[in-house]
């Protein structure tokens, strides 16, 4: 049965929920089963936030929360060195973060060395794209080129349906410039 | 092709009652419910949606104000959760006196004190005797399954008492999950309009919920008991009309790898989920072990749990309430009744899990059915009340 568990790492106010749903949206017009769902706790601005998501291709009957996450997307670069982002991962597990450093650099300040991980500087690409520093979407373009659990189209698709009109555009744009742009190690 | 939608629980339940056609929805936002309210304010806003939107000042004046539109002939809708199903209390207990085949969304909560905003069943459990039927969902599917089938079990004449459809506080009202919609034509052909038998009219003035002194108010109870004993028979119909429109069988009980099991772990709502997947897990290893999840606690299915349970020699019953000071907890207390008048020697023992919203791992839930199967051996019970994942 392949089963992904994805945990997300963010501020509040910066979309960790729109995100983590916007991908579990595109599973499952992917024909996917899925589950999206918050921390659990009073949203409070600028705090530490967490999101979950499975991705599976069978129904997913388990409601307990995510320990062992096979993949943790790190959305604020803030976050790194101030709470443990590897926390419970996989052994072969993969982070996306959002960070100006190579993949080489951050392994080194994780002090990681069976996962891969891959970086994408978000900001720059929010900023030169959207004019704003608001860089959610972003992450999602760096996560499906590190690992391919939605096609383009569908993300696409479920990104215009949330943001209909030009910001849909302009995120669309910057998942497709973050996916250029994200790298591996 | 059948519509897949990524809903929350709370979703999920507003999109049931927004194809369910209801008239009235009065409602006061509560976390974890809140979401559930506002999707339908929108729709209403939206025109989606042709219903009246009664915004109220709180819980007690919701529920007074469902009852006031139920007994005027509408289909009536509420949701709540927590502190605001605790606050109308005296009025759930007037909306089943009444006969109003009101339905209520609960995304159930922990009560204070000390303040939770998370899950567990308190809320309902607290008031469980209240005399209206009780469903609880397993996932966002189970919650827009049971919203729909909630209304004509409650509309039904030989029925009409409201029914409270029950999802886990966060772990479901805030999951984004796969949910198979039905399409509005199909609803509305299950689910016609409300026919009441008797409403208010101020052209033809009645009156209701007048005082009853001893000499009638006994009755009146009674004719509450015969209902709920009616409602097996209609639940068990609409589940089966509800199967045929939409391909998903309901019960009042579900058996999960129960076939040969020797022991079980017996639970509500989404922990059953969980508890399936290890008792998977279990059966790969070659234990003999299922799950039991009754879908309606009340009226609580006796005969449907018997035969759910079969040839079990013991079983765990999960309460994610307290009964302070009870010999068992509420759950656990049902299941002890109905072996004992069904005659079955069962081994029982009573797990306490997740109040406040700790959760509950599929570990955890591992070393429940070890017990149970250990239990099944020895033919005796270690401990009849345990705390699972406290700090004592």
């Amino acid at each position: 049965m392949f089963l992904v568990e994805i945990r997300w790492h963010g501020r509040g106010g910066q979309g960790i929920v729109t995100i983590s749903r916007l991908l579990a949206q595109a599973a499952l017009l992917d024909g996917k089963y899925v589950q999206s769902f918050p921390e659990f706790g009073p949203e409070r601005r600028g705090a530490p936030v967490t999101g979950y998501t499975r991705i599976s291709d069978e129904p997913i009957l388990i409601h307990s929360q995510i320990y062992s996450p096979s993949i943790v997307v790190v959305v604020d670069p803030t976050l790194i060195g101030k709470i443990d982002v590897a926390a419970g991962l996989s052994p072969k597990g993969l982070i996306v973060a959002h960070s100006d450093k190579s993949p080489s650099e951050l392994k080194s300040i994780l002090r990681l060395n069976n996962i891969s991980v891959y970086t994408v500087n978000a900001m720059k690409i929010a900023l030169e794209v959207l004019g704003r520093p608001i860089y959610n979407t972003a992450m999602l373009g760096a996560l499906i080129k590190a690992s391919p659990l939605v096609t383009m189209d569908s993300l696409t698709k479920v990104v215009m349906e949330r943001f209909p009109g030009t910001i849909g555009e302009k995120n669309v744009a910057v998942i497709k410039r973050a996916y250029e742009e994200a790298i591996g190690d | 092709m059948a519509k897949v939608m990524g809903l929350t629980g709370n979703e999920a339940v507003a999109y049931a009652v927004k194809q369910c056609n209801v008239d009235v929805v009065a409602a006061y936002p509560i976390t974890p419910q809140t979401i559930m309210v506002e999707v339908i304010s929108q729709y209403i806003y939206d025109g989606e949606m042709d219903a009246e939107f009664i915004c109220v000042e709180s819980e007690h004046s919701a529920m007074s104000a469902c009852i006031g539109a139920s007994l005027a002939g509408a289909r009536v809708f509420t949701g709540t959760a927590s502190q605001g199903l605790a606050l109308m209390h005296e009025m759930l207990y007037i909306a089943s006196g009444l006969r109003c085949p009101i339905v209520m969304g609960v995304a159930n909560r922990a009560l204070s004190a000390p303040l939770n905003i998370h899950g567990d069943h308190s809320d309902m459990m607290g008031s469980r005797d209240c005399g209206w039927i009780q469903i609880y969902s397993e996932n966002s599917q189970e919650a827009y399954d049971w919203t729909i089938q909630a209304f004509k079990i409650a509309e039904d004449p030989r029925v009409l008492l409201p029914v409270s459809v029950n999802i886990d506080g966060f772990i479901l009202s805030h999951c984004v999950e796969n949910v198979v919609v039905l399409e509005d034509e199909d609803v509305a052909r299950f689910l016609p309009p409300r026919k009441p038998l008797i409403t208010i009219d101020p052209t033809k003035p009645i009156t209701v919920g007048a005082i009853c002194l001893p000499d009638y108010y006994f009755e009146v109870k009674f004719q509450q008991v015969q209902a709920l004993k009616e409602a097996y028979n209609v639940i068990r119909e609409v589940n089966r009309e509800y199967e045929k429109l939409s391909g998903r069988r309901y019960d009042f009980v579900e058996a999960y790898a129960m076939d040969d099991a020797e022991a079980a772990v017996l639970c509500l709502g989404s922990t059953a989920g969980t508890a399936k997947v290890v008792a998977r897990e279990l059966r790969k290893e070659g234990k003999k072990v299922g799950v039991v999840k009754p879908w309606v606690y009340r009226p609580f299915p006796e005969e449907s749990i018997i035969k759910a349970l079969g040839d079990v020699k013991a079983v765990a019953v999960l309460d994610r309430a307290c009964s302070f000071g009870a010999p068992f907890h509420a759950l656990c207390s049902d299941i002890i009744a109905t072996l004992y008048r069904h005659g079955k020697d069962i081994k029982v023992f009573n797990c306490v899990y997740g109040l406040g919203g700790r959760d509950i791992t599929p570990m955890e839930i591992r070393s429940i059915f070890e017990e149970t199967l250990e239990t099944a051996r020895s033919g005796r019970v270690r401990e009849y009340i345990k705390f699972i994942g406290v700090r004592e």
